[in-house]
């Protein structure tokens, strides 16, 4: 019994690990999967996004910080550096490149979204240079919450206890509902499924690209803003969350959003899981999952062809 | 003007000179000046391999800038024995195939004298068999893994601080010395060969000095990870008496921030030798009464540097062009081309002050002593350069807005690395206990 109940409460916590890390990396997969939906691109660069909306809110937050701002401003410094980089960031690359390659191959659109990557990595290293950078002041601001465990007690950050399910599960919702509820949404959704039909309907589609490719972008900055307060960002922090992210598309199926929320569930239940149980496996598993699914599903958990895609 | 015998105004003869001069040139690996014994070259060409991208480069870069910095000094002092230096950096992030094409490139379309290679121990393992095959005098300037020289000879190839066996040997035997009573130990290192390899060098010494350390958890966490998260919550339900993580750079930092804020130091002991290197990032998050290393016997405060004024000097023309005290990678670096000085000076002299030979060169780095910023470093003849290591307990000082060192110990190379023809997995079973008695007095922080 005690057997059952001490690893009953392991159980538990690695359910608490697992959640945090979903969020996290829901927040970079679903723009992915947003921007797939309706530009048809798998936009490597998107990982840059990521590591450009963490450096931003580092820097905006420390130079708040430095400017004697309260830590809690911290949290809306980190939404409004992630609107800056997808407002700014997001209409350039789509109007200046990805606009360009509308009607290429897929694979010349990868490598171009490759070669942005590459481009955006060493600009960010000219900007923010290669020491990492971290700005926790939000983190430290909320403190930490006591997990029982046991006659014992295990620290969880509330930051990562509450605030990143919390924004991912917002996002989530807001997204969905937007999708489905909303004229924009609705527009989104009608240029995923046949573009030329949403155009002679009298639909803005270019308007609804860049749209969509700037909420995309926003979101994966979204993502890197809500870790800088985590983690020490570092060069390579985008390539090493892309590749992490094509998991959880592929898992979800491209062009999914509630997909997404799952497959990334999915992998950082599994991810947590492994450490516990079989630390070895820890880097496999999301990757296994993967493949599994795609085994069974080539098109994904969620992804069925003839069906709208978000 | 066919059959004139005269291409231009080259004549058969000459061109079928030239052309067996440029083959016998081509078949020569690398070919360079000093291969053929000429004169003295216009300027020495140095490949330096180092981290430039990707999370490494927040270690290789403090390397690049260092070597910068002291080619400068060396050009401005006029050169080694009258020549000046010249670094061509390339950068080890794509990967080891990478590396191996650069090297080629390096040495034969740029024609370096020296190759400085590398950070990696795979680039390194790499390479080295290169220096031999392509007859290059080349300087493993800061791997760490012991394999190199324990499983191989080489007569081009030689390194020029310690190796993992030390290092990581010299921090057990200080915990052993600080801590003695621990019975529990968890492991978090990088899942690539190093953290591999050093918690193998560390579990076998342990078990042979303490045996019955029970091992709560191994965890390997991907090379380059930003998030520790679950592997932190599984150690803290763990409660381990001691926590090891050989990692380093950016996982490093990441790993103290994220265990700082979830109070793990507060539970266990952390030893961390390489966090030498992380300790001006990580700032005040790092609290006071963890052991850290310098892979070898760095640090800008050292308590007792062989000369002082050489080791002010160092740290205050650093910290004047980059706003930060030197890290481990720069002390690797400063040995590296100071070995490259003295080397060279010792070829040049014993060949009665005319130019030497590649081959001259490299066997002028058999048995070389050369200064450090903090004591001296020998390479030994199997080509393993024998260093001090220093380890102390971390501290919170006012003076300085990061954690500082107290409590060193410097460990005398010989006595913790592992002999010439020996392989570390077998010298490290014949340790014993009272090797921990032996241990040379702490030395407190003085700032």
């Amino acid at each position: 019994m005690a057997w059952l109940s001490e690893n009953g409460i392991l159980v538990g916590l690695a359910l608490l690990d697992g959640l945090s890390y979903a969020a996290a990396v829901f927040m970079v997969a679903v723009g992915l999967n947003l921007v797939f939906g309706v530009l048809r691109v798998l936009n490597v660069a998107h990982g840059s996004l990521y590591a450009i909306g963490g450096y931003a809110a580092a820097s905006i937050g420390l130079f708040a910080a430095s400017l004697g701002a309260p830590p809690w401003l911290g949290l809306p410094i980190l939404l409004a550096a992630a609107v800056l980089v997808g407002v700014v960031l997001g209409p350039l690359i789509e109007r200046l490149l990805l606009r360009r390659m509308q009607d290429r191959e897929p694979v010349l659109q990868l490598l171009v979204t490759f070669a942005l990557f590459m481009i955006l990595e060493d600009l960010q290293k000219l900007v923010w240079g290669v020491q990492p950078v971290v700005f926790d002041a939000p983190l430290k601001w909320l403190g930490t919450v006591d997990v029982p465990f046991g006659q014992d007690a295990i620290p969880f950050t509330a930051y990562q206890l509450y605030v990143l399910p919390g924004v991912a599960l917002a996002t989530l919702a807001i997204l969905a509902y937007v999708l489905r509820y909303t004229l924009t949404g609705r527009m989104v959704v009608a240029v995923t499924v046949d573009r030329e039909a949403a155009r002679a309907m009298g639909i803005d589609a270019a308007k609804v690209t860049m749209l969509t490719f700037t909420v995309g972008a926003g979101l994966a900055a979204l993502g890197g803003a809500l870790a800088a307060p985590t983690v020490s960002l570092v060069p390579g922090v985008g390539a090493s969350t892309i590749v992490l992210s094509f998991a959880v598309v592929a898992t979800a199926g491209l062009g999914q959003i509630e997909g997404a929320a799952v497959a990334a569930l999915l992998i950082g239940l599994g991810r947590s899981f492994a450490v516990y149980v079989a630390p070895e496996f820890e880097v496999v598993v999301p990757y296994a999952i993967m493949v599994a699914v795609l085994l069974f599903r080539p098109q994904g958990l969620f992804g069925v062809a003839e069906t709208r895609r978000i | 003007m066919a059959g004139t015998g005269r291409a231009g105004n080259v004549t058969r003869r000459e061109a079928l000179v030239g052309a067996g001069a440029a083959g016998a040139s081509l078949m020569l690996p690398g070919g360079s000046a000093w291969a053929q014994g000429a004169a003295k070259p216009a300027e020495i060409k140095v490949g330096i391999a180092t981290y430039l991208s990707g999370p490494a480069s927040v270690f290789g870069v403090p390397g690049r800038q260092t070597a910068e910095l002291l080619f400068d000094e060396i050009n401005a002092a006029g050169g080694i024995a009258g020549v000046k230096v010249r670094p061509i950096f390339v950068d080890e992030g794509p990967g080891v195939d990478h590396v191996v094409g650069e090297y080629r490139r390096l040495v034969q379309s740029e024609g370096v004298h020296l190759i400085f290679a590398a950070i990696s121990s795979a680039d390194c393992i790499a390479c080295a068999p290169l220096a031999d095959e392509l007859k290059r005098p080349t300087l493993l300037w800061d791997c760490g893994t012991q394999r190199i020289f324990e499983d191989n000879r080489y007569n081009y190839a030689f390194r020029t601080q310690a190796n993992a066996t030390p290092e990581i040997l010299a921090a057990l035997l200080y915990l052993l010395k600080v801590k003695p009573d621990f019975k529990s130990i968890a492991v978090i290192n990088q899942d690539y060969a190093w953290g591999r390899d050093s918690w193998d060098i560390f579990r076998t010494a342990m078990n042979t000095l303490k045996p019955g350390v029970k091992v709560s958890a191994e965890l390997f966490p991907r090379f380059g990870a930003t998030d520790f998260s679950t592997e932190i919550t599984r150690v803290l339900a763990l409660r381990p008496d001691v926590v090891l993580s050989t990692s380093w750079g950016g996982d490093l930092d990441a790993l103290i921030r994220q265990a700082s804020d979830r109070k793990l130091f507060e539970r266990s002991t952390f030893v961390m030798p390489l966090a030498e290197s992380s300790l001006q990032r990580v700032g005040k998050a790092l609290p006071a009464g963890h052991i850290v290393g310098a892979r070898g016997d760095h640090w800008f405060l050292h308590p007792s540097p062989a000369d002082p004024e050489r080791l002010k000097r160092f740290n205050e023309s650093y910290r004047a062009k980059h706003n930060a005290w030197p890290i481990y990678p720069c002390f690797h670096m400063a040995q590296a081309v100071s070995a490259m000085k003295v080397g060279i000076e010792k070829a040049v002299a014993a060949k009665g002050g005319g130019w030497p030979t590649d081959a001259e060169l490299a066997a002028a780095f058999k048995g070389l002593e050369f200064p450090s910023p903090t004591a001296s470093v020998r390479i030994r003849e199997d080509g393993q350069g024998l260093e001090n290591q220093l380890i102390g307990t971390t501290l919170h000082s006012d003076k300085y807005p990061f954690p500082v060192l107290t409590d060193m110990i410097v460990f005398p190379a010989e006595s913790v690395t592992t002999p010439v023809g020996q392989k570390s997995a077998d010298w490290l079973k014949t340790l014993t206990p009272d090797m921990v008695g032996k241990l040379p007095q702490a030395q407190a922080f003085k700032s």
